[in-house]
C-alpha cells in the first residue's frame, strides 16, 4: 500500500499529498475530542446523559437542561478547545522556530508578559472602592499587548546579525524572570482583594467563559490557526538547517519573524481569555511529534487537537472532581506537564 | 582585571568593607521615618522607647543585617555555581534552586502548618538540595555533558514547575496567599533577628566550606581532566561545593525568600575586578553582594512611597538587563 494518497482539484492547480497514517491519527483524535466534548457537557453538578446532549444541541431538550448546557457549560467547553488549540499550535511553531524542543511560551516569558499586563490593568483601573473603572472586556486587549511587547523585546534583544535559537531561549528566560517579579510587584501594589483574583487568572482558568468571549476569541483564533497552517510549510525547509534553507532560497529571518508574530498572537489571545494555562504549548506538540513525526503539515493539526483535549480534560476535572471547589485548569496542566517536561529533558539529553 | 597585584586587592577589600559599613549605616538611617545619625547612636546607648528608637532597633537594624548576610550568601552561591557548572549564567535563581526551596517552605506552611523556624530552614535546605541534584543531573546528561543552554533550560523548567505548583496551591488558599506573597517575591523587610540567628550557623558553615576549598576550586575551573591529572578528587570537591551551595541558598531563602539576580550579577562584577582567582573572588563576592542587596533594599523603600517594593523585584529589575547582556555575550561561545 502506498504511504500517501494524492488529491487533485481544479485541473491540477490545487494538489496535496496526504500521509495516510497522519490522516488516520488526526481523525482519531478528532473523534476522541468529540467524545470528551459530550462527556464534559454532560457532567457537573447536574448529570446529563451524552445522547440527551445531542438532542439538547439540536434544540429538543428540556428547558432546564438546555439552560445548563447552553449557557453554562458550552461556552466554557468551547473556550477550552479554542485555547488549547491556540496554545498547542503556538508552542509547535515556537519549537520549530527556536529549533529547540524544550522551548515553550511559558518558559521564554511571553505568557509572563501577558500576566504582567493583566495585573497592571487590575491595579491601574481600580478606584478606591476596588471596583474597575473601565469594562473588564478590555482585559484581553491588555494581555495581548503585554505578550506582544515581550515578544518584541525578546526578538530585539536576541538580535545580533540575525536571531540564533540559543540566544532566543536564554534571553527569554531572563525576560521570564523579570515578568515574574513585575507580576508580584503589581499584585502587591494593587488592592489586596484582587490578589487572589489575579492569581487564579495567572494560574490559568476558563471559569469565566461566556458567549461574548467566544464571539471575540473564536474568529481571531480560527483565523490565526488558518494562517499558521499555511505558513508552517516554510518550517519544513528550515528544519534542514539554516544554510541549506537560505541556499534553497528561503528568506529565513523574515519567515522566522512572521512565525514568531503568529505564535505571539495565538498566545496573547489564549492568555487573554484563559490566563496562563501552562505546559500545554510544550506537551501537545511533543505528543504529536511522537505520533506523526516532524513534518509540520500533519504535526500542526494533530497538536491542535491534542492541545484542545488536554485543556478540556483539565478543566472538566477541575470543575467536577473537587466540588464545590473549582480548581483552575492550569493547576492540572502543570501537574501533568512538569513531570513530562523533566522526562523530555531526560530524553533530549543527546540533542 | 582591574586590581592586578595582591597589595591592590587587599586595599580594594578594605575599601569594600568600609563602603559596606557606610551603606549599612545609611540603610539604618533612611526610610519612611527619617532619622538622624545622632538618634541612631542614642538608640543604642540610651534607649528611651520612643518610636524612632524602636524603629531603629527593631526594624532597621535587623533589616540591614539580614540584607547584608543574605546578599553575601547569594553572591557566594552564584560564584560557586558558576565555577561548578562552568556556566556564566548559573545562579541559584536561574537554576531554580531558590524556587525549589521556596516551594518546599510554602508546602510546609500550607499543609503541615509548620511554624518553627528551624523546620523552615530544613525545608528550604531539602528543596534546595533536591532541585540542585535534579537540575545538575538533567543538565549534565548526554554526550556533550554540561552545556550552558541545557543547564539553563533545566533550571528554568524546574523554576517554572515549582512556581506554577506553588501558585496552584495558593489559588486554593487565599489567606496563605496574602501571607506569603511578599515573602515569595523576596524581601528582607519585617523579619526578626530570630529568623536570621536560627540559620546563621548554616550560613557560617557554608561560607567557611567555600573559603577553605577556594584554592581547589581554582584548579577545578581549569577543567575536570586537568584537576584529576593534578591529583584532585573532583567528585569529593564537587560534593563540597554542592553542600555549600545548598546551605547558603537554602538559608537565604528561609530568611528572605527567593531573591534573584544577586547571584548572577555580583560574581561578574567581581571577576572584572580581581580576575579568576577564587581565593579573592569569594571574599569580594561576600562584600559586593552585601553592598548590592543593601542598595537595592534602600531603593525599594523610595520607589513607591509610602508603600514598599519587595527587594527581590528591585534586584530583578536591575539584574535582567545584566543577564541579557551576558546571555548575548555568551552566545558566541556556546
Amino acid at each position: 500500500m502506498k504511504k500517501y494518497t494524492s488529491f487533485r482539484a481544479a485541473k491540477d492547480h490545487i494538489s496535496f499529498l496526504f500521509d495516510r497514517k497522519s490522516l488516520f491519527l488526526i481523525s482519531a483524535f478528532f473523534i476522541f475530542l468529540l467524545v470528551i466534548f459530550f462527556i464534559s457537557a454532560g457532567i457537573g453538578e447536574e448529570f446529563i446523559l451524552p445522547w440527551n446532549i445531542v438532542s439538547i444541541l439540536s434544540g429538543h431538550g428540556s428547558d432546564f437542561d438546555t439552560l445548563i448546557v447552553q449557557s453554562f457549560r458550552m461556552p466554557r467547553i468551547l473556550l477550552s478547545i479554542l485555547v488549547g488549540m491556540s496554545l498547542a499550535v503556538a508552542g509547535a511553531i515556537l519549537q520549530a522556530v527556536v529549533r529547540n524542543p524544550l522551548a515553550s511560551p511559558d518558559i521564554i516569558g511571553i505568557t509572563g508578559g501577558a500576566s504582567v499586563a493583566i495585573v497592571l490593568f487590575l491595579a491601574l483601573f481600580s478606584d478606591i472602592n476596588h471596583s474597575l473603572t473601565i469594562s473588564i472586556s478590555w482585559m484581553p486587549l491588555a494581555a495581548f499587548i503585554g505578550a506582544t511587547l515581550v515578544a518584541f523585546l525578546l526578538y530585539l534583544l536576541a538580535w545580533k546579525k540575525g536571531v540564533s535559537p540559543a540566544r532566543l531561549v536564554l534571553v527569554g528566560i531572563g525576560l521570564w524572570a523579570l515578568t515574574k517579579s513585575l507580576t508580584t510587584l503589581f499584585m502587591i501594589l494593587g488592592p489586596i482583594y484582587q490578589v487572589s483574583q489575579a492569581n487564579i487568572w495567572i494560574t490559568g482558568s476558563v471559569y469565566g467563559a461566556n458567549w461574548s468571549n467566544i464571539q471575540i476569541a473564536g474568529p481571531i483564533i480560527i483565523t490565526l490557526l488558518m494562517i499558521s497552517f499555511i505558513m508552517i510549510r516554510t518550517v519544513n525547509i528550515q528544519d534542514l538547517g539554516e544554510e541549506i534553507a537560505i541556499g534553497l532560497g528561503s528568506k529565513v529571518q523574515q519567515q522566522r519573524l512572521v512565525l514568531l508574530l503568529i505564535s505571539t498572537a495565538l498566545i496573547g489571545t489564549a492568555v487573554a481569555f484563559a490566563g496562563g494555562i501552562g505546559f500545554v504549548g510544550l506537551m501537545a506538540p511533543h505528543i504529536a511529534r511522537k505520533l506523526v513525526g516532524s513534518s509540520f503539515g500533519a504535526l500542526l493539526p494533530l497538536s491542535a487537537f491534542i492541545g484542545a483535549i488536554l485543556v478540556l480534560i483539565a478543566d472538566t476535572i477541575g470543575r467536577t472532581l473537587f466540588l464545590p471547589i473549582e480548581v483552575p485548569a492550569g493547576v492540572f496542566t502543570a501537574t501533568i506537564g512538569a513531570p513530562y517536561f523533566i522526562f523530555l529533558l531526560y530524553k533530549q539529553r543527546n540533542v | 582585571m582591574l586590581l592586578t597585584n595582591n597589595g591592590r586587592r587587599i586595599t580594594g577589600l578594605v575599601i569594600g568593607l568600609l563602603l559596606l559599613c557606610i551603606i549599612f549605616v545609611f540603610s539604618i538611617l533612611l526610610g519612611y521615618t527619617d532619622t538622624s545619625f545622632k538618634t541612631v547612636i542614642q538608640a543604642f546607648q540610651h534607649f528611651n522607647g520612643s518610636n524612632e528608637h524602636i524603629i531603629i532597633k527593631e526594624v532597621r537594624l535587623p533589616r540591614a543585617l539580614i540584607g547584608t548576610i543574605v546578599g553575601s550568601s547569594l553572591a557566594i552561591t552564584g560564584a560557586l555555581l558558576q565555577a561548578l557548572t562552568k556556566n556564566p549564567l548559573a545562579s541559584p535563581d536561574i537554576l531554580g534552586i531558590n524556587s525549589g526551596a521556596s516551594f518546599f517552605v510554602i508546602l510546609g506552611l500550607m499543609f503541615f502548618s509548620i511554624s518553627s523556624l528551624q523546620a523552615f530552614a530544613w525545608l528550604a535546605f531539602l528543596g534546595a538540595a533536591l532541585t540542585s541534584v535534579i537540575v545538575y543531573f538533567l543538565g549534565s546528561m548526554g554526550r556533550e555533558g554540561l552545556t550552558p543552554i541545557k543547564l539553563t533550560l533545566a533550571g528554568a523548567a524546574m523554576a517554572a514547575l515549582f512556581s506554577s505548583m506553588a501558585q496552584g496551591f495558593l489559588v486554593m488558599n487565599e489567606s496563605a496567599l496574602e501571607e506569603v506573597l511578599f515573602w515569595m517575591a523576596g524581601s528582607v523587610q519585617g523579619r526578626s533577628l530570630k529568623i536570621l540567628f536560627s540559620v546563621l550557623p548554616y550560613i557560617i558553615t557554608g561560607t567557611l566550606i567555600a573559603f577553605l576549598i577556594s584554592n581547589k576550586i581554582n584548579v577545578l575551573t581549569m577543567g575536570e581532566d586537568v584537576a584529576k591529572g593534578l591529583g584532585q578528587r573532583t567528585g569529593a570537591l564537587k560534593l563540597l561545593i554542592g553542600t555549600s551551595v545548598i546551605l547558603l541558598s537554602g538559608a537565604s531563602v528561609a530568611v528572605a525568600g527567593p531573591i534573584g539576580f544577586i547571584g548572577i550579577v555580583v560574581p561578574h562584577i567581581v571577576k572584572w575586578l580581581v580576575g579568576n582567582d577564587y581565593r579573592w573572588i569569594l571574599p569580594y563576592c561576600g562584600i559586593t553582594g552585601g553592598i548590592l542587596l543593601l542598595l537595592a533594599d534602600i531603593g525599594a523603600r523610595y520607589i513607591v512611597m509610602p508603600q514598599e517594593v519587595p527587594v527581590g523585584v528591585m534586584t530583578a529589575i536591575i539584574g535582567t538587563p545584566f543577564f541579557i547582556y551576558i546571555a548575548r555575550k555568551g552566545g558566541k561561545n556556546s
